[in-house]
């Protein structure tokens, strides 16, 4: 089982690092989802089965395709490859690999301080996710409510297609 | 059911942010900013989920559940605003909304 | 009636602040009453107490009075307050009287100018600065006087502000003065921090009881003063301001640059005669220095064209003469030459500035002539006054003054015969030089027509100042003609007395005949000169060695040239390549240094929302250094 871990552990890095490579929206869009699966696979390793399906359920499955639908809406066409692969010299790559290894190394450095002790992990499953979220999150539960909310709100208004509004003074004008 | 040390699972976990990191300071399209702060968010999540089977609570399952909720709301409204801005400036580049007034 | 000795100085101080506040609003009149009647009354009030002063003199013939305590601080602390002993009652008596009567003549001689009551505010505070000055009982009260007198000069010979030259003249006066007045500010420092007082009589006590003979604070003191007597006294190295000075109105030209302000270097050194004795190397380069000005100025003023300028350099040489009366210990002798000086100079000026105004502001010589006629009052007063500058030998006051000083500076313990000589020369100079003016200005055919004639305020002066510089000297014989010191007499209270070896005593006739000898021979050679064979003049001056020669003394024997080489111009090549200042730099540096970064900074405001994640990044790391590893 364990190997089962590191071979899910590399597809998702491997498949991360294809998403911000491609050139094409939608091909970066299908590994991200590959990387979202693999994720979901360890989760299941580690005893989460209710989160890995709503890994998949609303992460690859909801919020993917609305990046889908809205690169659909855009109609970027075949210029805007051409320009993709003219921002993506290989010498900007340069910089942020160079600010993520400093961030790398610092993190190795923590996490090799401890001993590298290993657990044993029990499955967690629904009801317990479940009791914990109307026991002790309640109010952390009303509050993504809320945000889920705002969101629907911001989502409509700044969705909408206005008019063109001409103040009715000018309205009565030109009549 | 698995036993792997924690060390290695917040390595994946930290590995897998900086390469969201890297995807965000790299990209210049908007659309593929969004995508890696959504890697990041992922990565973030993964951490929690780790930390939580690790002292076999579903604490860490809440916190996956929260940072999901969020993720949905913000990427609704984000993706909105992608739409505005490219209906104003005719492009998706993010170095096009840089002009500050003033 | 001594107790009203503060009136003295106040009363002009009073006529300054009123022509000032309030001198545009009253009326020529008016401001003449001001002007003129504070003066006067100042003049009538020390007049009183000199006669009381006299027939019923204080105990220890000295009086001081102390107004208010100036100020008290780390164990100085001057008081206003005023002394007075024989010296000071001649010096008081001098300002207020001669000062009196050149107000009057000014009264007249300024009507047809404007700025009437500024003139006289001015002069009016020149007064009460100078009356401060010598009334003064402690250095500090005498600083204040002497920096008054140095400001109201400055005022006073800018007076026409309107023309920049007469600025210049001013700003000449006041630096060169400066250059003195720093001096002796070091030595007043010394004073205080050696002797613990600046309260003048204490501490001459003191200096007397601490130091020795020839100490080097002593000779350092004395020194500074003699730096500032020099520097107010317009005399060698200093002299340079005093020619240009006669920019001014000639009122001020008598009244400052002849009778008083000059003079208060002597008063300064005879004030403070204890610490000059105590360093007798520098009395005698008091007497160099007086022997070597009086020189100098003399042949300068032969070669003269401008009147006012024979006089002002004529001025110079009578301070040398002072000075070098000071310099061998014949304390009583300079200040009678001082009194006698005062008279016919002021004389001699405001008999010049009558002919300059009659002849409508024409002040060359060359281009006066034949006035013996047409003025005939200025002519005879004038008369008087050269006849007593060159020292006519018996009838004028000059010739008493002038001969003690000739005497002392030969018979003295502290004279020599080549002091005497250099005197001897200058006084035959000076009788040439002074007759060379009055022949080509009165006598001759009249190169300008006269517009006018002086009135009453002119002429009433210049009459009782005649008769003072010819009656002005018998108070003081000599022992070969009469024997009267009345004045060294009255002296003796206050400076000390002089020693003669007496064996010489026998022997002062014969430095009489020769110096009455060659004044008498000075008047008549500038009587060939320039009146009766001029031809033989023009021969002289023709030569080339004496067109040289004219140039080098006209010019005051290059001394203005080698100071605009040494001190002005590279003062002014300084300031022009400092003309972005560079010390200013340090403050403007730094609003530079903060404009420098402000554009820098501003370069991280792009707007670009990668950029910002960057900064985001690096702030992590460096956040993450600081948690994890410090």
């Amino acid at each position: 089982m364990q190997i089962i871990f590191y071979i899910a552990a590399i597809i998702a890095i491997f498949s991360t690092v294809m998403v911000i490579t491609r050139l094409n929206a939608v091909h970066a869009l299908l590994y991200l989802i590959v990387s979202l699966l693999s994720v979901a696979v360890i989760f299941f390793l580690l005893g989460a089965p209710f989160i890995a399906a709503l890994e998949i359920i609303i992460y690859a499955g909801a919020i993917m395709v609305l990046f889908i639908f809205v690169i659909m809406m855009l109609n970027l066409g075949r210029e805007a490859k051409e320009q993709e692969s003219q921002w993506l010299k290989p010498s900007m790559w340069i910089g942020p690999a160079i600010l993520a290894a400093i961030i790398l190394v610092q993190l190795i450095y923590v996490l090799m301080a401890n001993q590298n002790e290993t657990f044993n992990s029990t499955v967690i499953n629904a009801k317990q996710v479940g009791m914990s979220l109307f026991g002790p999150y309640l109010i952390g539960v009303e509050l993504s409510a809320i945000l889920l909310l705002a969101g629907i709100v911001g989502a409509y208004h700044l969705g909408r297609r206005k008019k063109a509004s001409v103040h009715r003074f000018f309205e009565e004008a030109s009549e | 059911m698995i036993s792997i040390s924690i060390e290695t699972g917040l390595l994946l976990s930290g590995i897998l942010f900086l390469l969201g990191l890297i995807g965000l300071l790299v990209r210049r399209n908007i659309i593929f900013m969004l995508m890696s702060v959504e890697i990041m968010l992922n990565a973030a999540g993964l951490a929690f989920v780790i930390g939580g089977s690790r002292w076999a609570q579903p604490d860490g399952q809440v916190m996956f559940i929260f940072i999901l909720t969020m993720a949905a709301a913000e990427v609704s409204v984000g993706l909105a605003l992608i739409l505005l801005l490219y209906h104003r400036f005719k492009t998706v580049d993010a170095d096009a909304a840089s002009k500050m007034r003033g | 009636m001594l107790e009203l000795l503060w009136i003295v100085p106040a009363v002009p101080f009073l006529g300054f602040l009123i022509l000032a506040f309030l001198g545009k609003r009253l009326s020529r009149l008016t401001i003449e009453i001001v002007g003129v009647g504070s003066i006067g009354l100042s003049a009538l009030f020390a007049i009183l107490i000199a006669i009381n002063f006299m027939t019923s003199p204080p105990v220890g013939h000295a009086f001081s009075q102390t107004l208010w305590v100036w100020m008290n601080v780390a164990g100085l602390s001057p008081g206003i307050s005023f002394y007075l002993d024989s010296m000071t009652v001649i010096f008081m008596l001098v300002i207020t009287c001669v000062g009196f009567l050149i107000h009057l003549y000014s009264a007249e001689y300024m009507l047809d100018e404007e700025g009437y009551s500024r003139f006289f505010a001015y002069m009016n505070l020149f007064v009460g600065s100078m009356l401060t000055l010598v009334l003064a009982d402690n250095l500090v009260l005498l600083y204040l006087g002497w920096e008054g007198v140095g400001l109201c000069s400055y005022l006073l010979i800018g007076f026409l502000y309107k023309d920049p030259a007469n600025g210049y003249a001013a700003r000449k006066a006041f630096v060169v003065t400066r250059v003195g007045d720093t001096a002796m500010g070091i030595g007043l420092f010394l004073l205080f921090t050696k002797l613990g007082t600046l309260q003048i009589q204490e501490m001459l006590t003191m200096a007397s009881d601490t130091w020795q003979v020839g100490s080097p604070l002593a000779i350092a003191a004395a020194a500074l003063l003699l730096g500032g007597a020099v520097g107010k006294s317009a005399q060698l190295p200093l002299q340079t301001w005093l020619p240009d000075a006669m920019a001014g109105p000639t009122p001020t030209s008598a009244l400052i640059h002849a009778a008083t302000m000059v003079t208060a270097g002597v008063y300064l050194i005879a004030r403070t005669h204890v610490i000059f004795e105590l360093a007798p190397i520098i009395m005698t380069v008091v007497a160099i220095v007086g022997a070597a000005t009086l020189i100098i100025s003399g042949f300068t003023a032969l070669t003269q064209t401008d009147i006012k300028r024979v006089l002002a350099y004529s001025t110079i040489s009578q301070i040398g003469y002072m000075f070098l009366a000071l310099g061998v210990g014949a304390w009583a002798a300079g200040i009678f030459h001082f009194m006698t000086h005062a008279f016919f100079k002021a004389l001699l000026f405001l008999g010049a500035g009558a002919i300059i105004v009659c002849l409508h502001h024409e002040q060359d010589m060359f281009k006066m002539g034949g006035l013996r006629k047409k003025l005939p009052v200025v002519f005879w007063t004038f008369l008087a006054g050269s006849a007593s500058l060159a020292a006519l030998p018996l009838i004028t006051a000059g010739f008493y003054s002038k001969d003690a000083i000739l005497w002392y500076s030969f018979s003295s313990e502290q004279g020599s015969p080549w002091l005497w000589a250099v005197a001897l020369l200058g006084a035959f100079i000076t009788s040439i030089y002074t007759f060379r003016m009055v022949f080509i200005t009165f006598f001759g055919e009249a190169k300008t027509e006269v517009t006018h004639r002086p009135g009453n305020r002119i002429k009433i002066p210049l009459i009782i100042l005649g008769v003072l510089s010819i009656i002005g000297g018998f108070i003081e014989l000599p022992h070969t003609l009469g024997n009267w010191p009345a004045f060294s007499n009255f002296m003796h209270s206050a400076l000390p007395e002089i020693h003669v070896p007496h064996e010489i005593y026998s022997i002062e006739w014969v430095f009489q005949i020769i110096a009455g000898v060659l004044t008498l021979t000075g008047i008549f050679i500038a009587y060939q000169l320039f009146l009766k064979n001029t031809a033989l003049k023009d021969k002289i001056t023709q030569a080339p060695i004496s067109k040289a020669l004219n140039r080098f003394w006209f010019s005051g024997w290059g001394f203005d040239w080698i100071y605009d080489r040494l001190f002005v111009f590279p003062y002014i090549w300084l300031a022009r390549i400092n003309k972005k200042d560079v010390f200013d730099l340090l403050y403007s540096g730094i609003a530079l240094v903060n404009r420098v970064l402000h554009v820098i900074l501003s370069l991280t405001q792009t707007g670009r929302l990668r950029w910002y994640a960057v900064g985001i990044v690096f702030g992590a790391i460096i956040t993450l250094y600081v948690v994890v590893f410090a």
